[in-house]
């Protein structure tokens, strides 16, 4: 027997389309109807579903409720900080004045969103210390890819045209060596040391004038500040070659340091991890590049500039070119002022305060239950290999599935490649000493389950909407949309 | 107790940050240390806890005044009759996707790597998936692109993946924002991109593809069957730009046999926002599965056999394949691949064609009525959907400021390409009495 009626969501929306049914009403036509066009221009069928209003509404609510999310879970999903997504943000992004302005109206008619996108521009060039902002990059790797191109665009003005190595340490996101890539430099691989730092020795090698850059991520994929980090910008400069900033773990180091400081020539921000932009699911996100006023006339076009208070789009002088349709992800580039403004100075140094110390408060009271590969403080995520409990017959993915029965979101798993069965944690700051208490004892509890009914951790999850998937079946006989041939 | 100044031992207790300082006293004795700033050890002295130029904490109240503000200094489509489209596009957005869309579970969710913890968002991309096909008359469509411009741009990449060639021939009737788009895309990848009139051209036998958009930038609708065909006779694929709102009536980029299609979808339940976030569409034919780029969510099993979903074919992605992956992408545009889909259910097979039908009437209706005044004319002899050139009697320039001056937001100018040449949109949101004061306002200048 079917339970929920028309509000389960097994059937998708095509299956439970009834002829006739329609979902919204249009308005009649308020003026003479023209003549149509060649008929051969014009298509005689078209498959969407026919549903009324309320089965919609009923069908994706009860999607959502199969949703792990911030609202509703601890996502302690390390390197994407799922912190608190204040709702003030998406109210305000959403504003007439701002969700119902037209990108190609003239700067006069929007003043007002180009004043806070060049006030975005400077609060970001001033938390990285790195004060050249362009706000038109629409992700994290696409701030990548700006960046990079920025950088061959460096070496190419200065006649450099052998430059075309990329180094990049081996704990580093997929996304470095892509970008890298999609911007037309091959990658070469550097080893960490012991402690989880580039290896200097190893980046001496590469350091040379095929070398373009590197890119770093700091505080590192192991949460790790590397504490070589000056010297690694020394290096690269003292060959020629520039320091690309992947800022990702920036939570961690809000107010704490500038990378522009400490050698980084450019980087790029996540909106949506940082700066608490909601992450829907997969994005939008935001990913606005900030680099030194020698790379300024790189950025990406546009930028905003300002004069004697008028506000308004201009291409930098030597320009990558666009990288995006319009001006950025404008609705996020709202939420992220919204959240800097609110926080404020000193707001914006508890963030990375607390987001540290729930992290290590966390770390410590797991350590020696859960390996920890790099011992020592840690930054806004502790890295632990799941290689103790492996050896009595449960991995790090059955264990990350296991905590979603206890209600919390699995950590980020077999991430970073450096790490044998790494559960990467990041607790945020905002989030209560209750809930990290709850969590600790929850992944206590799971070791313990390890020893005394590993069946019961190999076999999770046992509460969610479905249990472990087949993926290799996905894989093998890939069913990617909903055919009518396919229905019976 | 939650001022927003910080109190006298510089502890700021934000209404977003729950730890107190008796419980950071507590968590910081755990740890055997006593101040936070310890934690921060690892980086060296001189660059630690630099001078940091931000203006101070804001409480709610204050924050809705300030950008209250700000969004006040800005004309909203809304406000008054609005001609302005060439990318972004005022349309009805039903009232249930705002709602649904901000609901927690699915905006404040990650990206479903977590299969059993994210089978909402995956039952939705395969949703999108399945509409986007449909609507483009496609085999297979990914999980979306940041935008209908970086979409074409990674179309053009796949293009030349699919047929290992490195020439792309570009019409000069595509957006110039998405030609170059594409042009910063190809500009490290030993590309050579060539602008071709589209009337006028020759393929080689080196060319990857032929990029068009449909309707153009000009609003025009081209003899896709005949330049697609002349692509295919050189090996060449065809991609295709193409407005999901034309699809509520045009005949689909898939049936002329177009292999790559591309979009924005901004036009389906997403408002226009200054340009973003929107979401790209991305639809191409079985067989090049897997060289496109951006997630796919597929339908299988779980171990009791029950339906579920689960991202799939990420071998092609960054996260497995690193520096030899099909794209960079990762963070894609999730939450307006969820708008357009709750859109095309609430619009459905009729609504979809109402509003194409709509767009269609108004637009040529009011082109009508502008060309029956003297000094104006249609100067492209082509059929169109929603938006034409106008050629005016004057710089558009001139003509779009007297037309603020009566809170009418007029076309783009796009003097440059074709003289005094104006590009006007007109949709289901421009009532009769709005194009009576468009044709009225322009009656002004002969």
């Amino acid at each position: 027997m079917q339970q929920g009626g028309n509000r389960q969501t097994e059937k998708l929306l095509l299956e439970r389309s009834v002829p006739g049914r329609v979902g919204t009403v249009l308005p009649d036509l308020d003026v003479p109807a023209q003549p149509l066009p060649d008929k051969a221009l014009l298509r005689n069928d078209l498959l969407l579903p026919e549903v009324s209003e309320p089965e919609v509404v009923q069908y994706f609510t009860g999607l959502s409720q199969l949703n792990f999310s911030i609202d509703t879970h601890f996502y302690p999903l390390g390197s994407c900080t799922m912190k608190y997504n204040p709702k003030v943000n998406d109210e305000l992004a959403f504003l007439p004045g701002f969700a119902g302005i037209h990108p190609m109206q003239p700067a006069e008619q929007s003043q007002g969103a180009l004043e806070l996108l060049y006030k975005l521009q400077g609060f970001l060039g001033e938390i990285t210390g790195l004060p050249a902002v362009g706000l038109s990059t629409l992700a994290g790797a696409h701030g990548e890819l700006g960046g990079m191109l920025m950088i061959r665009a460096h070496h190419l003005a200065n006649g450099d045209n052998g430059r075309t190595t990329v180094a990049i340490p081996d704990s580093a996101h997929g996304t470095n060596p892509a970008s890298a890539a999609m911007a037309g430099f091959d990658v070469v691989e550097l080893a960490s040391d012991k402690d989880g730092n580039v290896d200097l020795e190893a980046l001496r090698e590469v350091a040379g004038p095929n070398l373009a850059g590197v890119m770093i991520t700091l505080p590192s994929t192991l949460g790790l500040f590397d504490t070589n980090i000056v010297e690694v910008c020394q290096i690269v400069h003292e060959s020629g070659g520039l320091v690309y900033g992947d800022g990702a773990n920036m939570n961690a180091l809000l107010g704490r340091v500038k990378l522009g400081r400490l050698g980084f020539d450019v980087a790029h921000l996540n909106l949506h991890k940082t700066f608490s932009t909601p992450h829907g699911g997969g994005g939008p996100g935001a990913g606005p590049v900030c680099a030194t006023s020698q790379l300024a006339p790189y950025l990406a076009a546009p930028v905003i500039t300002e004069n004697n208070g008028n506000y308004q789009l201009s291409i930098p002088e030597k320009s990558i070119g666009k990288l995006s349709g319009f001006h950025g992800n404008f609705g996020v580039l709202v939420r992220a002022y919204t959240y800097i403004r609110t926080l404020g100075d000193a707001g914006i140094l508890s963030i990375s305060g607390n987001a540290v110390l729930n992290a290590n408060y966390m770390m410590k009271a797991l350590r020696g239950i859960y390996h920890l590969p790099y011992d020592r403080t840690c930054m806004h995520e502790a890295v632990f290999s799941a290689d103790l409990q492996k050896e009595r017959g449960s991995s790090g993915l059955e264990i990350a599935k296991r905590l979603l029965d206890y209600g919390f979101h699995a950590p980020t798993m077999y991430f970073p490649l450096i790490v044998h069965e790494a559960l990467m944690i990041e607790p945020t700051e905002s989030e209560t000493k209750e809930t990290i208490d709850m969590f600790i004892q929850a992944l206590i509890d799971i070791d313990h389950e390890v020893t005394v009914n590993t069946a019961l951790v190999n076999d999770a999850p046992h509460t969610t909407p479905v249990a472990r998937l087949d993926e290799a079946k996905a894989a093998r006989q890939p069913d990617l949309r909903w055919q009518p041939e396919a229905a019976d | 107790m939650s001022a927003i100044s910080p109190d006298t031992t510089g502890h700021f207790q934000s209404h977003y940050i729950p730890n107190t300082t008796d419980e950071q006293a507590e968590m910081l004795s755990a740890l055997g240390i006593d101040s936070i700033d310890q934690l921060f050890a690892d980086i060296p002295d001189e660059y630690r806890n630099p001078a940091l130029d931000l203006p101070a904490p804001l409480s709610e109240l204050e924050i809705q005044r300030e950008l209250g503000g700000m969004a006040s200094k800005n004309r909203s489509l809304g406000s008054g009759p609005s001609f302005l489209g060439a990318g972004s596009y005022n349309h009805f957005i039903p009232s249930i996707i705002k709602p649904l869309i901000t609901r927690g579970e699915f905006i404040t969710a990650y990206t479903p790597y977590q299969a059993e913890a994210s089978q909402g968002t995956l039952q939705v991309i395969y949703e999108f998936q399945t509409l986007i096909c449909n609507l483009y008359g496609m085999e297979v469509a990914n999980a979306g692109m940041y935008d209908g411009a970086t979409s074409l741009a990674e179309a053009v990449l796949m293009a030349c993946r699919v047929t290992k060639r490195e020439k792309v021939a570009l019409a000069d009737t595509v957006s110039p924002a998405y030609s170059a788009v594409i042009h910063t895309y190809c500009q490290s990848q030993d590309i050579a991109v060539e602008t071709i009139g589209p009337s006028n051209f020759v393929l080689d036998g080196e060319t990857a593809c032929l990029v068009l958009q449909y309707p153009n930038y000009f609003g025009n609708i081209e003899g896709l069957q005949g330049l697609i065909n002349g692509a295919h006779a050189e090996g060449a694929l065809a991609v295709i730009s193409t407005d999901p709102t034309a699809m509520g009536m045009f005949q689909t980029p898939g049936h002329y046999g177009a292999d790559i299609v591309t979009g924005d979808g901004q036009p389906l339940g997403i408002p226009s926002s200054f340009g973003g976030p929107y979401v790209g569409l991305f639809a191409t034919k079985q067989e090049y599965v897997r060289q496109m780029p951006s997630r796919l969510s597929g339908r299988t099993v779980d171990k009791n056999g029950k339906t579920g979903y689960v991202l799939t074919l990420q071998t092609r992605e960054q996260h497995i394949r690193r520096e030899r992956a099909t794209s960079n992408i990762c963070t894609n545009e999730a939450l307006y691949a969820l708008a357009s889909t709750i859109y095309l259910a609430a619009m459905g097979k009729h609504g979809l064609r109402r509003v194409a039908e709509l767009c269609y009437h108004k637009a040529h209706y009011a082109a009508a009525k502008i060309v029956e005044l003297p000094g104006y004319s249609l100067p492209l002899d082509s059929p169109f959907f929603q938006e034409f050139v106008v050629q005016c009697p004057t710089a558009p320039v001139n003509i779009n400021k007297r037309l603020m001056e009566q809170d009418i937001l007029g076309g783009l100018d796009v003097s440059q390409k074709i003289p005094n040449g104006m590009l006007l949109c007109v949709t289901e949101m421009n009532s009769q009495d709005d194009i009576t004061a468009l044709v009225s306002a322009l009656s002004e200048f002969e």
